[in-house]
């Protein structure tokens, strides 16, 4: 190691000891993004925006949260919303916070499948993102049993006995995730455990990751043309800014992110100010009891469509009980998304109004998936159940079909 | 080429100390989420028929292991009615009266079904459940579960199995 003589506190002496000026450029002036992108591609800083607004109102919930299941309920109802000065600001920030981190990260999975950002190259990408919003999955439905309501508890014992595995009767392995024969005090400590440390540390590591996948494949654009970044770099540092198809990540492309982020920021204020009760069921406004079941049990509205398709099939059918195929169907379900790089068999990266029966396919599938969420909310009787059941046909169908749709879409292209 | 052996000797020692560590975490890691022994031991609990002021046609509701039991006298329409649809074998019976003792949770997704005048009706997803706990429409995939008890006179211990538990278990099978 060379002897460093500038002093520590100065630009130049950082730099000889770290690399600062090095760093700075490969993460931030010298990180290159195409410019034919649109507000679509805002998605990603805005949802690191959300998450920090939920760490932090996480943190000061935190402090008066009381994981027990003789006191929680209180300390949200009571201690935090009555007594913490700005308390019921911070439950609802976080509240609200957890719902609209859904809306954006929905927003976001789908620009990546509408643009086609998840292929050929770009699969590292899509897969981190899925598993964020696994694991951002684990985090809401933890999260949610923390109040100790009426819908805390019984989504909590729906969700627990998924793991029963239907005729499998699993049962050892219920008791054990829950630690007790039912959901109990246990169960709620293991989980606010779960949805204040472990998965946060989870969801951070693999927020870097993601981060890392998209340094090096890049961006995708709105055309999907491939960019030759080197090259296109070299035109902008050599000052050619109006010729070069690229901008530097800072500070070009993150400003006009921050002027999304600002239209964002009012959006999600608004809701916390004005219009929370969306994020705050009245049923958990009852204290969790063990020997009443709600009249009618239902997740948070980012979970309908899965949930719907594990209640779709509601008769019994090929040999098989009809809550085991709801269980395989809502399983398939979580992970489907995950291979949706290695079902596209169209060797080309196109946006989907350039491949005509994938546009299809496209709208088809938010449509149902639309359809799925509405029915999810709905009492399962009658025609309800039939809309259920074909929307998860619908589902499935799509599925199977993906593969030959985006052959043909290649194959009258004569791609292939 | 020996300071190679050294190394992959080195290599291989920490491999093993790593695996069985490794195996011993899980499993320890593993037992610290199981049931608590206080809990365990806190799951037995008593009750006699004689004393538990049952209404023939009325089921009834105690609590074992934070569960609910529901626990139904059948009037003689239902004994007749289970018969005819060849349950007969499924109620517990002692001194003449015959009783349908079932864990009260719905065996879809783990729902407290409500007494709806001679059925149990799921709110959740519409399970029903006939006078002998038989699952009788809706997504619940088998009748609803016998728990483990013993029989001594008149008194129920739930959590000990008995024969008479163990023959009800097994005609639902």
């Amino acid at each position: 190691m060379a002897k460093i003589e500038e002093s520590l506190f100065s630009a130049e002496g950082m730099d000889k000891r770290l690399a600062t000026k090095k760093f700075w450029k490969v993460m931030m002036t010298e990180y290159w993004i195409p410019k034919d992108i649109n507000f679509l591609w805002a998605m990603g800083v805005v949802l690191a925006v959300t998450f920090t607004i939920l760490i932090i109102s996480g943190i000061f919930l935190l402090m008066y949260y009381k994981p027990d299941t003789a006191l929680a309920f209180d300390s949200v109802n009571y201690t935090i919303m009555q007594e913490v000065a700005y308390g019921w600001l911070f439950r609802h920030m976080h509240g609200v916070a957890a719902s609209v981190v859904f809306l954006v990260i929905y927003i976001h999975m789908f620009t990546g499948i509408y643009y086609g950002s998840y292929k050929k190259g770009r699969e590292m990408i899509w897969i981190s993102g899925m598993l964020l919003f696994v694991t951002f999955s684990a985090e809401g439905f933890s999260g949610y049993m923390l109040p100790w309501g009426q819908m805390s508890y019984w989504a909590a014992a729906v969700i627990t006995n998924l793991f029963a595995g239907g005729s499998l009767e699993a049962w050892g392995l219920v008791e054990w995730i829950r630690g007790g024969f039912t959901v109990n005090d246990a169960t709620l400590t293991r989980f606010f455990m779960l949805h204040v440390f472990l998965l946060p540390l989870a969801i951070i590591g693999i927020i870097v990751l993601h981060f890392y996948t998209l340094r090096i494949p890049h961006v995708n654009n709105q055309s999907s043309e491939e960019i030759d970044f080197d090259a296109e770099a070299e035109k902008y540092l050599a000052g050619n800014k109006k010729e070069s198809k690229v901008i530097p990540f800072w500070p070009v492309f993150l400003s006009k992110d921050f002027a999304v982020v600002s239209v964002f920021l009012i959006f999600y204020f608004y809701l916390v100010f004005f219009n929370y009760n969306f994020a705050m069921d009245p049923v958990n406004f009852d204290p969790a009891n063990a020997m009443k079941t709600p009249a009618h049990i239902y997740p948070e509205w980012y979970f309908l469509w899965s949930y719907e398709t594990l209640r779709g099939p509601f008769f019994d059918m090929l040999g098989m009980k009809a809550g085991d195929i709801g269980l395989i169907i809502f399983g398939l379900a979580q992970v489907i998304f995950l291979v949706f790089p290695f079902l596209d068999k169209d060797p080309d990266i196109l946006p989907a109004y350039k491949r005509p029966k994938f546009q299809i396919w496209f709208w088809i599938m938010i449509l149902d998936l639309l359809v799925l969420s509405v029915y999810g909310k709905l009492p399962p009787t009658g025609a309800n159940a039939w809309v259920g059941f074909f929307a998860t046909g619908i589902f499935l169908a799509l599925w199977v079909s993906l593969p030959f749709i985006t052959k043909s879409d290649a194959k009258s292209r004569g791609a292939l | 080429m020996s300071n190679t052996n050294r190394r992959d000797f080195l290599g291989m020692s920490f491999a093993a100390v790593a695996a069985v560590g490794g195996v011993a975490s899980l499993v320890g890691m593993k037992q610290a989420w199981d049931p608590l022994p206080s809990v365990l031991a806190a799951g037995f609990t008593t009750i006699d028929l004689a004393k538990a002021e049952l209404t023939p046609g009325k089921p009834k509701t105690f609590k074992w292991r934070g569960k609910p039991i529901f626990i139904l006298q059948k009037t003689d329409a239902m004994i007749e009615a289970a018969k005819a649809a060849g349950e007969e074998d499924w109620d517990l019976v002692i001194d003449g009266k015959h009783y349908t003792v079932v864990i009260g949770i719905c065996t879809h997704l783990g729902c407290i079904p409500a007494w709806n005048v001679d059925k149990w009706k799921c709110a959740c997803h519409g399970g029903e459940f006939n006078a002998s706990g038989k699952h009788t429409f809706g997504p619940p995939p088998k009748p609803y579960v016998v728990p483990p008890f013993s029989v001594k006179g008149t008194t129920l211990v739930l959590g000990e199995k008995g024969p008479q538990s163990a023959k009800m278990i097994e005609v639902r099978a």
